[in-house]
């Protein structure tokens, strides 16, 4: 680690007010203790045997048309992220009462949109492209839209964390939270003698029941599968993970047909009704009947079936509207309408460009600021203001100035750095966080999340499909053996 | 079960052990090259493990002279060849990996790693060296995943699927492997017993792992006809077709239920053949017809396994 002090507020240490001192955060007071102990070579070697053991697993990325049969790793970092029960506490329970909102909105403005007459949410929100008029009036299980949600989380400071996004279609990386937690046990049995890291591997059983949940009423034992596009899809791991984990069927719209207002799947002694459907494909292409008549991913006739009550899917049609980035601002009303509680995660202050006054803001200050396309995904219709050249900033500026309701901005994050093993040795690197919120009966998480790091020095995009790379999230149960904790504290510079 | 799930298990077993036969082929040739005398030319050595495999039409496309180098490239290695050793392992580990779901984490994990492995082999000049370490590691490889999927997976569809695929091919195998050289072998006849025709006919035991079964059965002297039975008719060789049409059969009757397919009358028609026929019978009609038959009708087999479980009318 580099001596000079952080501009970012950093997971494992954080300045002394007024000195030119660091010190070590609790929590991460034992890993650092260990960190000393250690040979110094251990960490490298370590991260090389993962790298083996998750190419012999096959955790790998699909790159499409690469004929040497060679399959991409997403970075995998040993250095854990760390939280408290404490501040897990806080998080889950701001993650579930957003998603308990957004459920609640995505019910509301697909029946009697009280939120829109009420002018809490404006009714432009009925014309945006991920909005399907096709789920007008249909009924859905338990009014359960989003079963699985990722929400994207970041921190500015020791208290302040903000909600990024809303992943609410078929958001991934789950697999990652499983098996980098697998491979961290594996890797450093002795680190989890000294933590008490809450487990994460029942995620798959937490699912398989909420999915078995929301089956059609009168179905006593649900046949619930995951459906793939199939073996080339970038997610394609984690989708098999899932189904092996589940113990269920991984599909394939071709596997699938309809008939008699129900799904059913080809099996070797004929056809087998299937009652609830895990989906990793996109809304777009679902049934070539309703949606892209191109697609050969998904199965025609299925949302006519869908609509009938026939079999239920997971997540439903339509939530993309729920999580672009134009309804995003109103989350925090949506929580006060339906709730009537206070949101306990923050929005990030976002500027809406349809808006004269935010417009003229935003191109006054486009160098300082985060640019998002809304209905757009994946880190690519993005501007990052303090990163861009000149001539970036003025292609940007023309498109904005072109439509400028297609675009909000926001305050470039200061996001937190986590210690981050790289090739000159252990380094802060920009992290974010995605815990995943399931909904069935309850709404639950487990405690753990996805933790995103963007292996670039000074880089805050974590996208995997930009470079990113994962780390495990250890979530510390309550109590937290000290002995070591206290030894530590006496061994307080840091320099390594 | 998912019928595509089958497919896909069936065929990953079929091209594992064709690259097993293959290896075994490419092996035996290259040990009697190093036999004096033993072919008239290179070509007339190397040209039968082309026929076996069916592949003497496409490999004149692309080569000229059958030489070692190329055969052994050709049969081995070359990416453009579908069913050269390369193209079934990688057909084999791409079937894995569309459905590594139904099979256990060792099975795919094993097959992962062979596919890792492959790469070493990738580039080399077989033929110069390392062709015996080649197929030995193949050999292996095989038998690992056979061990693998016998010992870690649930006795299901899944694990009757797989098992189906190598046997069925491992039959089509055997019975080609035991034609190309019967029918080669035969205007010798009237030297049988001379030393090449010896290592010519124990090469062929070796490559299908029955040269000490026989040595143990008949203690004596190799004799194209007891060749010929103990890889037809012998059911306690695990490579003859009889032993593999008694794995075949009850695997498709437990896989029908209680259905009448015609793929369980089938299997049922062929095993009957080899476990009551005689060879005296077989001879007279002729090796080679019992053999083209037998290997069209193990053909006409897999059709119907397809159109049974894989391609289900809804």
């Amino acid at each position: 680690m580099t001596n000079s002090l952080p501009t970012f507020f950093d997971e494992m240490q954080i300045n002394i007010a007024n000195t030119d001192t660091l010190n070590v955060r609790e929590i991460y007071n034992a890993y650092q203790h260990w960190l000393k102990s250690i040979p110094k070579d251990l960490l490298d070697s370590k991260r090389q045997e993962a790298e083996v053991l998750f190419r012999r697993v096959g955790i790998t990325f699909n790159v499409y048309g690469n004929d040497d049969g060679a399959e991409r790793l997403i970075p995998f970092d040993v250095v854990p992220r760390i939280l408290d029960a404490k501040e897990w506490a806080h998080l889950s329970a701001g993650a579930i009462q957003r998603v308990r909102a957004l459920n609640m909105f995505l019910h509301d403005i697909y029946h009697e949109q009280h939120i829109i007459k009420a002018g809490v949410v404006p009714a432009s929100v009925l014309t945006n492209a991920q909005y399907r008029p096709e789920m007008f009036g249909v009924n859905v299980p338990q009014q359960i839209y989003a079963h699985i949600a990722g929400i994207d989380l970041v921190r500015t400071s020791e208290s302040q964390f903000y909600v990024l996004e809303d992943n609410l279609r078929t958001p991934s990386g789950v697999s990652y939270m499983l098996e980098d937690r697998k491979m961290m046990m594996r890797l450093f049995p002795e680190l989890f003698r000294r933590y008490s890291v809450a487990p994460v591997d029942h995620y798959p059983q937490v699912l398989l029941k909420n999915l078995r949940a929301v089956a059609q009423s009168g179905v006593h034992e649900p046949t619930v599968v995951v459906l793939s596009p199939g073996a080339y899809n970038s997610a394609y791991f984690e989708h098999a993970f899932l189904a092996q984990q589940m113990g269920v069927e991984l599909v394939e719209g071709q596997d699938l047909f309809v008939r008699n207002n129900a799904v059913y799947m080809r099996t070797t002694q004929g056809p087998q009704r299937i009652d609830v459907i895990y989906r990793r494909i996109d809304d777009d292409y679902l049934d070539p009947l309703v949606f892209n008549a191109n697609s050969m991913l998904g199965v025609p006739g299925l949302l006519s079936v869908y609509r009938n009550g026939g079999v239920t899917l997971a997540n439903a049609v339509g939530t993309g509207v729920a999580d672009d980035k134009a309804t995003y601002i109103h989350v925090p009303a949506m929580i006060k309408f339906y709730l009537d509680e206070e949101p306990i995660l923050e929005n990030v202050p976002t500027y809406e460009l349809s808006k004269s006054d935010d417009l003229a803001y935003t191109l006054a200050h486009l160098d300082e600021l985060v640019v998002k396309e809304v209905q757009g995904s994946g880190g690519y219709g993005m501007l990052v203001g303090p990163a861009a050249s000149k001539q970036e900033l003025e292609e940007f500026r023309i498109r904005i100035l072109s439509k400028p309701a297609n675009y909000i901005a926001q305050p470039t994050l200061a996001l937190s750095t986590c210690p981050t093993l790289v090739e000159a040795g252990i380094a802060p690197r920009h992290v974010d966080l995605r815990p995943f919120v399931l909904s069935g009966k309850t709404v639950t998480l487990v405690p753990g999340a996805l933790c995103r790091v963007a292996m670039k020095e000074g880089s805050l995009v974590v996208n995997s499909s930009q470079g990113g790379g994962t780390k495990d999230t250890w979530v510390l149960e309550e109590a937290i053996e000290t002995p070591t904790t206290q030894q530590a504290e006496k061994v307080e510079e840091l320099s390594c | 079960m998912l019928s595509r799930t089958a497919d896909h298990l069936y065929w990953m077993a079929r091209y594992i052990e064709r690259a097993e036969n293959m290896a075994r082929v490419l092996d035996v040739t290259y040990n009697m090259s190093l036999v004096p005398n033993a072919a008239e030319s290179e070509a007339a050595l190397w040209l039968p493990a082309l026929e076996i495999s069916g592949n003497v039409e496409a490999y004149a496309d692309t080569y000229d002279a059958y030489t070692a180098s190329n055969v052994i490239h050709y049969l081995a290695l070359d990416m453009n060849n579908p069913s050269s050793i390369y193209s079934t392992l990688r057909s084999a580990r791409e079937n894995a990996h569309a459905v590594r779901v139904a099979m256990t984490t060792e099975t795919w994990e094993n097959i992962n790693a062979l596919w890792l492995e492959f790469g070493q082999f990738v580039g080399q000049d077989l033929a110069k060296s390392g062709l015996r370490e080649f197929c030995d590691w193949v050999k292996a490889r095989s038998h690992l995943f056979r061990g693998v999927c016998y010992g870690t997976m649930l006795r299901d569809d899944a694990f009757s699927f797989v098992r189906l695929g190598t046997f069925i091919e491992r039959a089509d195998n055997t019975a080609r492997l035991l034609d190309v050289k019967y029918h080669l072998l035969l205007p010798k006849q009237e030297e049988i017993g001379g030393a090449v025709d010896y290592y010519e006919w124990s090469a062929v035991l070796r490559s299908v792992s029955s040269f000490q079964a026989y040595q143990k059965i008949y203690s004596d002297t190799i004799e194209p006809w007891r060749v010929a039975e103990l890889l037809v008719l012998r059911r306690d060789m695990p490579r003859s077709l009889h032993a593999c049409f008694d794995e075949i059969t009850p695997i498709l009757e437990l896989l029908s239920g209680t259905r009448h397919t015609e793929c369980k009358r089938l299997a049922g028609e062929l095993h009957s053949k080899l476990r009551y026929g005689k060879m005296k019978d077989i001879f007279q009609h002729g090796l080679h017809e019992f053999l083209s038959d037998f290997v069209q009708s193990n053909n006409k087999l897999g059709v119907e396994i397809h159109k049974t479980f894989f391609s289900i009318a809804t």
